[in-house]
């Protein structure tokens, strides 16, 4: 009855943090893999982003926000399916010799993304976090480290492992 | 450097995360060998198989509607909170208060239960939108550095694992309108929200128990920090956590 104004805390909110939405949802989306949970965890995320806003100084407004997104998405992960929070990486199964990765012939046939996606979502959270934050969201080895709370050291370590993952996928699935 | 020294800096090379002395020094032995050219190249593929593909998820459209929505709604009930019809309140509930000490004591009671209300509701909240912990860690000094510049006060941070009370991590929330800290504990499968805030130049008192909805608070003020600790854990266990946290 008194308002004014739209809230000006709202308004800012907006302007600085709504644009790293499609970040977010695709953050969250490699993290719990299906559509309902991605976007519950955004959600959620964006209100407690909103929350805590008026104490948020910093200049890096999106990697403030996907940090709150991956602790969402982690929280509810070790929550609804801990089995799968926990996965670790299995060096013996993954195996530590690649099959070359034939640039031109098992590459040029990925082209659907699907495939590509899929490929991503078989690597445990923490290496589908570092693959998308590094590869889609095109973000610095500092930033990641930020957002996932681990040095930068284990950051590059996961992306290594988790590249070598991913040409070991896709190289058998184009084989075939 | 040598061989095996360069081929764990290939990632970061690719990714441009090299300082230019050592991306030369990289390039250099790549032009020499081989096996470290192949495995460049790799990455390369990789990489542009991934970017070319374009595999990231774009937000629905629904999304970004619901998500405005719900921050629509959040600020206008912020702004309620703020009403001039709240400031009016308060300054009537204040006369009366000189007025009678009785009347007083009643608005103080009140307020301790609002404060209850929400602590219960803050520990709800936490367990049901599945956001336990900010910072998950058993480790106090990840856990109380993590607040380092978030509130502005030291949490005492204490892992009580060996009494049986791990410490799961913690989390900002709020409370009274103020940021407050909330360390989580377990107690076999309990979890427990201990609520953290400063209490200037009050005095320590007793721990007052409530129960409400099920669940036991103990509230109590310590170290001019007020704290509360809710769970559905029973009363006992409860206050043993206490006895542990004010040692």
């Amino acid at each position: 009855m008194f308002r004014l104004t739209e809230s000006p805390r709202l308004s800012d909110f907006e302007r600085k943090v709504l644009p790293h939405l499609d970040a977010a949802y695709n953050l969250a989306r490699f993290l719990m893999r299906n559509d309902q949970d991605a976007e519950d965890v955004v959600q959620e995320a964006a209100l407690r982003a909103f929350r805590f806003f008026a104490s948020f100084r910093g200049e890096n407004s999106r990697a403030w926000f996907l940090s709150i997104v991956r602790n969402t998405s982690f929280t509810v992960l070790k929550r609804n399916r801990p089995d799968e929070a926990n996965v670790v990486f299995d060096e013996e199964l993954h195996g530590a010799q690649t099959p070359p990765l034939e640039a031109g012939v098992a590459l040029d046939r990925a082209q659907d993304r699907q495939t590509i996606r899929a490929a991503i979502e078989q690597l445990p959270p923490e290496f589908r976090e570092t693959i998308t934050l590094r590869e889609l969201e095109d973000l610095s080895y500092k930033e990641i480290a930020d957002i996932a709370g681990a040095p930068i050291g284990t950051i590059m370590s996961r992306l290594a492992r988790a590249r070598r993952q991913l040409q070991v996928t896709l190289s058998k699935r184009y084989s075939k | 450097m040598n061989h095996d020294e360069i081929r764990e800096l290939l990632h970061p090379y690719s990714d441009g995360e090299l300082d230019l002395l050592t991306a030369r020094e990289v390039e250099h032995h790549l032009r020499s060998c081989d096996d470290c050219r192949a495995l460049e190249a790799q990455i390369g593929v990789l990489r542009s198989a991934l970017t070319n593909d374009a595999p990231a998820y774009r937000a629905p459209a629904q999304l970004r509607r619901n998500v405005r929505a719900a921050l629509r709604r959040e600020a206008k009930a912020d702004e309620r909170g703020f009403s001039p019809w709240l400031i009016f309140a308060t300054g009537a509930v204040c006369a009366i208060a000189v007025a009678g000490l009785i009347l007083l004591q009643t608005i103080r009671t009140s307020r301790g239960n609002a404060i209850v209300d929400e602590v219960v509701s803050n520990h709800v909240r936490s367990l049901l939108v599945t956001h336990l912990v900010d910072v998950a860690s058993s480790d106090q000094h990840t856990v109380k550095p993590w607040f380092d510049g978030k509130v502005d006060f030291a949490p005492e941070v204490r892992d009580l694992s060996a009494a049986g009370f791990p410490l799961v991590g913690g989390r900002l929330d709020y409370l009274g309108g103020k940021t407050v800290a909330a360390l989580v504990y377990y107690r076999n499968k309990h979890p427990i929200n201990v609520f953290i805030m400063p209490a200037i130049k009050s005095r320590d008192t007793a721990v007052s128990a409530s129960t409400l909805r099920g669940y036991h608070i103990l509230a109590w003020t310590h170290d001019e920090m007020y704290y509360w600790a809710v769970s559905d854990l029973n009363q006992t266990e409860l206050r043993q956590l206490i006895d542990l946290l004010e040692q």
